[in-house]
C-alpha cells in the first residue's frame, strides 16, 4: 500500500483504506494536524493505515510514541490545546484504560474548566471489537466506559464512506473526540466512498434500510450482520428498518423515535456488554418518550456479563451475538 | 370473607363522588388491581381498582347517584387463593407477572408448540379462554385499558383503542397466541373511517353495516358518542358534559355578564418569544408560547386590581389571597379549566412549565381533582384556533375572564403619525357586572395591556 492523496471521483474501498486514504487527505490538507501513537511511524500502524506516512511527512508529524498511552493523550491534549490538530491513536481500544484520565479527567472538561477560553480539538483513534479471534486483550468495546461523560464525543462508523465523512468532522470538530473502528470490519467490510472531501454531521444517524414491522438499532460490526438479517427476513415478508447509530455519543434521539413511532417495535444489537451499555440507554430514553407507541417489549442483543471474550473459538462465538439470533429475534419481535 | 368498598376521596378538597359507571355486575369476578367501577368528581373521571381479588356481591349505589366519600358503594366476596378455583389462565398470568418480556416471549413460545390455541382473545402465553363480554361502554377507559379478564394489552395498543374508540373484546388478535397488535387496531378503525366517508348518505347506514361488520366495532355499544356524531344521532349525556351544561347555565342566569374588549400591539414580545422559543425548548422540554408572558401581564394587572380576583356571594365580595389561573383547554370532546396554583410567585418560564404540564395532563386525561379546583381566574386561548373576538362565560365564582385572540399583522397609526406593521392581538374580557363596574373592568384590561406591551427582549424569563 503506498500513501494517496484524495481521491477526486467516488471509488470501492475497505474500512481500514478509508481510514487510511482520509487521515492521508488530512495530513495533506492542514498541517496542523499530526498523527502520533505506538508503532504509527517506522512500523506504519498494526493494520498498516499509516504505512509510509512517516517518510512522506516527516517526525515531527508521524510520531512514534513509547508504551504509555496515559502519555500519547495527555501531550496531545496539550498540543489541541495550543492550536494544533493531533490525532492520537490507541493501538487496540483495550490498551486505553491508562489514558482514562487524561480522557475523561482532562479532555471532556477543558472547554468548561476554562468557561470557554480553551478547545480541545483531539480526535483518539482506535481499533476495538471482537470476532478476530484477538482474546483477552484485543477485544473489547469500550464506549460503555465514556458515553457516560459530558464533553466527549464518540463516533463509532460502519462503512467506508461514514468513516470517511466522520473521521473529517472528528477533525474539524473543536472539542475531543473518541474515534472508534471495528476492527472486524476493517477488511470485510467494503463500500462506495464519495469522491472530494465531505464531512457527515456528528450526532446523526442514519437509516441504512427502510421497514415498517420493527426497527433495529445497532452499530459496529453488527450493524452488517443486522442487514444481513433484515435483508434475509424481507423474503419471507417481514420489513425491517434498520438504524446505524454512528454517533453514540451524541445519540440521535429524533431518528430512533421517528422509526419506533413508526413500527413501534424496537431492537437493539451491540456487541458490548448488555448491562449498562448503549442500549440501556437507548431503551430507557424510548421508554421515556414513546412509552405510548411501543406494541412490544423492547428487545437487546448484546454481549454478556463476563469479563471478557475468550480465546477459544466456542468462547468467542458465545460473546459475539450470531446473525442467526437476530434472524430469530427479529422474527419473534415482528410475530409477537 | 366480605370487602365493603367506600366511596374514595379523590382529591384532598373532594367530598363526594358521582359512580359514573359499574365496569362489573353482581357475579363478576374482579382481580386485584383491577377497574371496577368510574367515578366523576367535578369534572375529573378515575377508575378506582379493587383492593381484592374476588366476586362482585353487590353493588349498592347506582350509576349517576352522588354518595358523600366513605359511603359504602360495593360489597366483594373474597376469594381464597388456595381453595377457589380462579378463571382459567389467571394462575398462569400471575406467575408470568414475575417473568421479565424475554422471558414471557420464550414463555409464550413454548405454549405454542405445546398447545392449540383457540380464537378469541387470548392471555400472553396463557390458554385461551372465552372472555365475558364487556360490562360497559367500550368508549371508556376501563376496556380501552384492559380486555376482559385482564388481558395484556401493549401501550400502543391501549392508546389506539381508546383513540379511536375501539372495545378490544370486538377485535380479534393477529399476533403472537391471539395478541391484540397495534395494527389490528388500526385495521379495525380504519374499515368504519372510510365507509362512512365514501357512502352516499342515503341509505347509507344499511349499506354500511351490510358491506362491513366495521362500523359496530367502532362503536361498541351501538350509542353514538360525542367525538363520533353524524347527522341525526342523538347523544347521551356524559357525567361531564352535564357538568359542564348546568356550570354554563349557573353562570349565565346568575353573574350579569358584561364585556369589553381592547387590542394590544405584541410586536415586541413576539420578537421577544421568537429569540429564546428555541433554546426554551431545548432546555426545558416545553414549546414557548405567547401564554405564559401574558398570564405573567395578567397576574401583575390582577395584584393591582384585586377586586378582578373575587368572588361574588350573598354575604358580601370575597377578595381572594391567591391568584390562581385557570386555563381553559379542549380535551377529548369536554371542556376542562385546570389551574396554575399561585401564578403570581412564578416566573414567565415557571407559568409555562406548570401550563405545559396542565395541558399534556389534560391530554392524556389525567387531570385530578387538585388539578381542577381553587381557580379565581381564567385566561382562555381561543386564539389558537384563529379567533379574533369571543365572548367568554365566566367560570362560576369568578369575576373575571380573559381570551387571548389570533395574533395577526396589521398596518397601525402611532402616536407620531407613522404607519408601521406590528403585530396586533385583541384580548377580550367578560365581567361579573355585580362585582365591577366598567370603569374598574377598563382599568384592568388597559394595565393589563400597557404591562404586556412593556415586555420585551430585556426582560427576565
Amino acid at each position: 500500500m503506498t500513501a494517496t492523496t484524495q481521491q477526486q471521483t467516488g471509488v470501492t474501498m475497505t474500512n481500514v483504506e478509508a481510514v487510511r486514504t482520509t487521515l492521508h487527505a488530512a495530513l495533506v490538507r492542514d498541517d496542523r494536524v499530526l498523527v502520533m501513537g505506538e508503532d504509527v511511524g517506522a512500523r506504519g500502524n498494526v493494520f498498516l493505515i499509516t504505512k509510509g506516512f512517516l517518510e512522506e511527512f516527516g517526525p515531527q508529524r508521524i510520531i512514534d510514541t513509547p508504551l504509555a498511552e496515559a502519555s500519547i493523550v495527555g501531550i496531545a491534549i496539550g498540543m489541541a490545546m495550543e492550536g494544533l490538530r493531533p490525532i492520537a491513536e490507541i493501538q487496540f481500544a483495550d490498551f486505553i484504560y491508562p489514558a482514562f484520565n487524561q480522557i475523561v479527567g482532562e479532555a471532556a472538561k477543558v472547554r468548561y474548566r476554562s468557561n470557554g477560553d480553551y478547545t480541545c480539538p483531539l480526535v483518539i483513534r482506535t481499533p476495538y471489537g471482537g470476532g478476530v479471534r484477538g482474546a483477552l486483550s484485543h477485544s473489547v468495546s469500550i464506549e460503555a466506559l465514556f458515553y457516560h461523560v459530558p464533553g466527549l464525543t464518540i463516533l463509532a462508523p460502519s462503512t467506508p464512506a461514514d468513516i470517511k465523512g466522520l473521521l473529517n468532522a472528528a477533525i474539524e470538530c473543536p472539542d475531543p473526540v473518541l474515534f472508534l473502528e471495528h476492527k472486524k470490519t476493517y477488511r470485510s467490510v467494503k463500500g462506495e466512498v464519495p469522491g472530494g472531501y465531505y464531512t457527515i454531521p456528528i450526532g446523526k444517524a442514519d437509516v441504512k434500510k427502510a421497514g415498517t414491522q420493527l426497527s433495529v438499532v445497532s452499530y459496529g460490526y453488527n450493524l452488517h450482520q443486522a442487514l444481513d438479517a433484515a435483508n434475509r427476513l424481507e423474503g419471507d415478508g417481514i420489513s425491517v428498518e434498520v438504524i446505524d447509530l454512528r454517533s453514540i455519543r451524541p445519540m440521535d434521539k429524533g431518528t430512533i423515535l421517528e422509526s419506533v413511532r413508526k413500527t413501534r417495535k424496537l431492537l437493539i444489537v451491540h456487541e458490548d456488554n448488555k448491562f449498562g451499555g448503549i442500549g440501556a440507554e437507548i431503551s430507557a430514553m424510548v421508554a421515556e418518550e414513546a412509552f405510548f407507541e411501543l406494541d412490544a417489549p423492547i428487545r437487546r442483543l448484546a454481549g454478556p456479563d463476563v469479563p471478557a471474550m475468550g480465546y477459544a473459538l466456542p468462547l468467542e462465538e458465545e460473546f459475539m451475538t450470531s446473525t442467526e439470533e437476530m434472524v430469530d429475534a427479529m422474527r419473534e419481535l415482528a410475530r409477537f | 370473607m366480605a370487602t365493603t368498598i367506600t366511596m374514595p376521596q379523590l382529591g384532598e378538597t373532594v367530598t363526594e363522588g358521582t359512580v359514573a359507571q359499574w365496569l362489573k355486575k353482581p357475579g363478576d369476578s374482579v382481580e386485584k388491581y383491577e377497574a371496577f367501577v368510574e367515578v366523576s368528581t367535578d369534572k375529573v373521571n378515575a377508575e378506582v381498582p379493587s383492593p381484592v381479588t374476588g366476586i362482585i356481591r353487590e353493588l349498592i349505589v347506582k350509576e349517576g347517584e352522588t354518595v358523600p366519600t366513605g359511603t359504602p358503594i360495593a360489597i366483594i366476596d373474597d376469594v381464597a387463593t388456595e381453595s377457589t378455583p380462579l378463571p382459567n389462565g389467571s394462575a398462569l398470568r400471575q406467575a408470568q407477572d414475575r417473568l421479565s418480556p424475554s422471558e414471557q416471549v420464550a414463555e409464550a413460545n413454548h405454549q405454542a408448540s405445546d398447545e392449540p390455541v383457540p380464537g378469541g382473545n387470548v392471555g400472553l402465553g396463557g390458554p385461551a379462554y372465552n372472555a365475558p363480554p364487556p360490562p360497559s361502554n367500550g368508549a371508556s377507559g376501563a376496556s380501552a385499558a384492559t380486555t376482559p379478564g385482564g388481558t395484556r394489552v401493549s401501550p400502543a395498543v391501549r392508546r389506539l383503542a381508546r383513540e379511536h374508540r375501539i372495545d378490544l373484546a370486538q377485535v380479534r388478535g393477529s399476533g403472537d397466541h391471539g395478541r391484540i397488535t397495534a395494527n389490528d387496531i388500526l385495521a379495525a378503525a380504519a374499515p368504519a373511517a372510510a365507509g362512512a366517508v365514501a357512502l352516499p348518505p342515503t341509505a347509507a347506514s344499511a349499506t354500511a353495516v351490510a358491506v362491513t361488520p366495521a362500523p359496530t366495532a367502532a362503536r361498541t355499544t351501538g350509542k353514538p358518542t360525542y367525538g363520533s356524531a353524524r347527522p341525526g344521532d342523538v347523544i347521551p349525556l356524559t357525567q361531564a358534559r352535564k357538568i359542564i351544561a348546568a356550570r354554563m347555565v349557573d353562570s349565565k342566569r346568575n353573574a350579569p355578564h358584561a364585556w369589553t374588549m381592547t387590542e394590544v400591539d405584541v410586536t415586541n414580545v413576539w420578537k421577544w418569544r421568537a429569540r429564546e422559543k428555541d433554546a426554551f425548548e431545548r432546555s426545558n422540554g416545553v414549546k414557548l408560547t405567547l401564554l405564559p408572558f401574558f398570564i405573567r401581564a395578567a397576574v401583575e394587572s390582577l395584584a393591582a386590581f384585586p377586586l378582578m380576583n373575587s368572588t361574588f356571594a350573598e354575604d358580601g365580595i370575597h377578595v381572594h389571597g391567591e391568584i390562581n389561573i385557570g386555563l381553559a383547554i379542549a380535551a377529548g370532546g369536554n371542556l376542562v379549566v385546570p389551574v396554575i396554583r399561585n401564578a403570581d410567585q412564578l416566573s414567565i418560564t415557571g407559568i409555562a412549565l406548570a401550563a405545559g404540564e396542565l395541558i399534556d395532563k389534560a391530554r392524556r386525561n389525567r387531570l385530578g381533582a387538585d388539578d381542577l379546583a381553587g381557580g379565581t381566574f381564567t385566561v382562555n386561548n381561543t386564539g389558537a384556533n384563529g379567533s379574533i373576538l369571543s365572548a367568554p362565560i365566566l367560570v362560576p365564582g369568578q369575576t373575571g375572564i380573559v381570551t387571548t385572540e389570533a395574533v395577526v399583522k396589521r398596518a397601525v397609526v402611532r402616536d407620531d403619525d407613522s404607519i408601521a406593521i406590528r403585530s396586533m392581538m385583541n384580548v377580550c374580557l367578560s365581567l361579573d357586572h355585580r362585582v365591577v363596574d366598567g370603569a374598574v373592568a377598563s382599568g384592568f384590561l388597559s394595565d393589563l395591556r400597557k404591562r404586556f406591551e412593556a415586555m420585551g427582549p430585556t426582560g427576565a424569563l
